[in-house]
């Protein structure tokens, strides 16, 4: 199946300072997001997120290279009709109200006014801003801006989403509440492509992950190919070996273990110790409290990455001047 | 069309809610009012001496309100960065200069004619007649206005509305003044100076065109040719600076 988005080698240079030098943001970037996936696109401050979606949405030109969206052309301006996009740190009309709003994006996808009202209404019951529909935009606070933007971006009822760091500026609430449209969205079929620096949101939704830095593509897979499927450790939490007993079984121990609280909890390297382990433990009469396998998290991946492009590259976070 | 329609409607509410407006309007009428109260309590009222001054305050209001709301049209959405939520959408990019033009030529109609109305009253009361005759001259400042818009638009979709500002006056003076410059450089013995006034002229915006004032102070209607050969030469010259508007948009990169 040909994929939703298609990344062609797109690359983007911008003019900088009084002598106009060439700066490459972008270099080569190639990437597929599939059809129904929500894809997760991470990178530092300063990597190319957000080159890379106004490249998408067609608010810059690309230098070289080309992407599609559903077969078309990004420069196609009708190829816009099925994609939803919001912004980062969306700034929106101040004298219009919520409702005002939404209709005004409406109006630019020559929607029907009865289809306006009906959608205008289910989105700002859908973003949680029904209460505040007919306040102006002047009054509302970050959050609120970031809620009505997500509504408009969705007011086409697009079959692509692209969102510029959805979850930036809400509260612990706010990007559950985000997180779980998302999920909403695709369990809808529709296609996800957004960036973050939110590492703990991508893991809980994507399908795949792309880190880029400096411009360009350092890796992109499946969560579970990034993370790898090995263990780096196995965490046995117990309490209540008998008085007497010679100290805690079993090891060799990955990390030392630690007393917390009348609980121990030990590391074991991989799972076939850790099963002994829990043997010898219940034999002993201990009780058991929770046997956690640990695998690398998507940070440690993310900043071993980047880590690595930094010694390669020996860059900073600025994009290097051209020739 | 519709999405024409949709950000002109924008736009209108957009300028109907900026303070500029209703501050220059208070300004125009008071200019108006004063003007009529200076000649009840003169010797002779002269009620041409009032749609003069009348016809004088639209003119001078209006340019500073399509100055004004002109040159921040185009800028403030860039700046304010609410453009990038128009242009993501399936929204050409000439379609968006030219509703948020027409969006502020709607704002001016309504403003200009309100400032008619409170001149064809004032009028009225002081010789109890309705003098008609304001209205081709109300009209060709509307059209003046238009192509000052125009340019304005044109400023704003690639500079500063400090430098916006400062263009759209110096051509809207240098356009006032272009029939006596053209004259003036025509009488030169160089070639070159004349071949170089007479590109001048056709470049620059010929504005004296649409001073209908003259015929209003001799108490009769214009010749209804100027005033269809005028508006057809505003039209072709909204076009032209329009069209170089949309140019430059159409290649700007929104970073």
């Amino acid at each position: 199946m040909d994929p939703i988005i298609r990344i062609e080698g797109l690359t983007k240079d911008y003019r900088s300072g009084f002598w106009r030098r060439r700066v490459r943001v972008l270099r080569a970037l190639s990437l597929d997001v599939q059809a129904g996936e929500v894809f997760g696109y991470l990178g530092p401050n300063g990597a190319g997120k957000t080159t890379t979606l106004k490249l998408l949405m067609g608010l810059i030109y690309p230098t070289a290279g080309r992407a599609t969206i559903l077969g078309r052309d990004t420069r196609e301006v009708d190829m816009k009709a099925a994609v939803g996009f919001l912004p980062e740190n969306p700034y929106f009309y101040d004298y219009l109200t919520g409702r005002e709003f939404l209709d005004y994006y409406g109006r630019l996808f020559a929607l029907p006014a009865r289809v306006r009202r009906e959608r205008v209404d289910r989105l700002l019951h859908e973003v949680g801003m029904a209460h505040a529909a007919d306040l102006s935009l002047r009054k509302y606070s970050k959050g609120m801006l970031q809620r009505i933007g997500l509504a408009q971006a969705l007011i086409n009822d697009p079959d692509v989403v692209v969102l510029d760091e959805p979850m930036t500026g809400l509260d612990p609430l706010g990007r559950k509440e985000v997180r779980d449209l998302i999920l909403r969205l695709k369990a809808a079929g529709k296609t996800i492509f957004f960036s973050t620096h939110i590492i703990p949101d991508v893991e809980v939704i994507c399908d795949r992950v792309g880190i880029i830095f400096v411009g360009e593509l350092v890796t992109v897979g499946p969560l579970e190919t990034l993370l790898g499927t090995h263990l780096e450790s196995v965490e046995i939490t117990f309490s209540g070996l008998p008085p007497g007993d010679p100290g805690v079984p079993g090891g060799p121990w990955a990390r030392p273990p630690v007393r917390t609280a009348g609980r121990t909890i030990v590391a074991v390297a991989d799972q076939a110790t850790g099963n002994a382990t829990v043997r010898t433990l219940v034999e002993r009469g201990a009780t058991i409290h929770s046997v956690v396998p640990l695998r690398r998290t998507l940070e440690e991946e993310f900043v071993q990455q980047i880590e690595e492009r930094r010694r390669a590259q020996g860059v900073g976070h600025l994009p290097e001047h051209l020739p | 069309m519709r999405k024409v329609l949709a950000i002109s409607l924008n736009t209108f509410r957009e300028t109907v809610r900026d303070k500029i407006l209703y501050t220059l309007l208070v300004f125009a009428f008071a200019m108006i009012g004063s003007a009529a109260i200076l000649i009840r309590i003169s010797v002779r009222a002269e009620v041409r001496i009032l749609q003069d001054l009348g016809l004088t305050a639209i003119s001078i209001i209006g340019v500073l309100m399509a100055t004004f709301l002109g040159i921040t049209l185009v800028y403030k959405e860039v700046d304010r960065r609410t453009i990038f939520t128009i242009i993501s959408k399936p929204v050409h990019r000439y379609q968006f200069v030219l509703g948020k033009y027409l969006g502020l030529l709607t704002t001016l109609l309504v403003s200009v004619a309100a400032m008619a109305l409170g001149l064809l009253l004032l009028s009225r009361a002081l010789v109890s007649e309705w003098t008609w005759l304001l209205l081709p001259a109300v009209w060709l400042t509307y059209v003046e206005l238009a192509v000052i818009t125009a340019l304005a638009t044109l400023f704003s979709s690639f500079t500063t509305p400090a430098l916006s500002a400062t263009f759209t006056l110096s051509l809207f003076l240098i356009g006032r003044l272009s029939g006596d410059l053209v004259a003036f450089l025509a009488k030169a013995s160089s070639a070159a100076v004349r071949a170089f006034a007479l590109g001048t002229y056709y470049v620059l915006p010929n504005l004296h065109l649409f001073n209908g004032r003259g015929t209003v102070a001799l108490g009769r209607f214009p010749d209804p040719r100027w005033v269809v050969g005028a508006t057809a030469y505003g039209m072709l010259y909204i076009a032209f600076v329009l069209s170089a508007a949309v140019f430059i948009f159409q290649r700007r990169d929104f970073k």
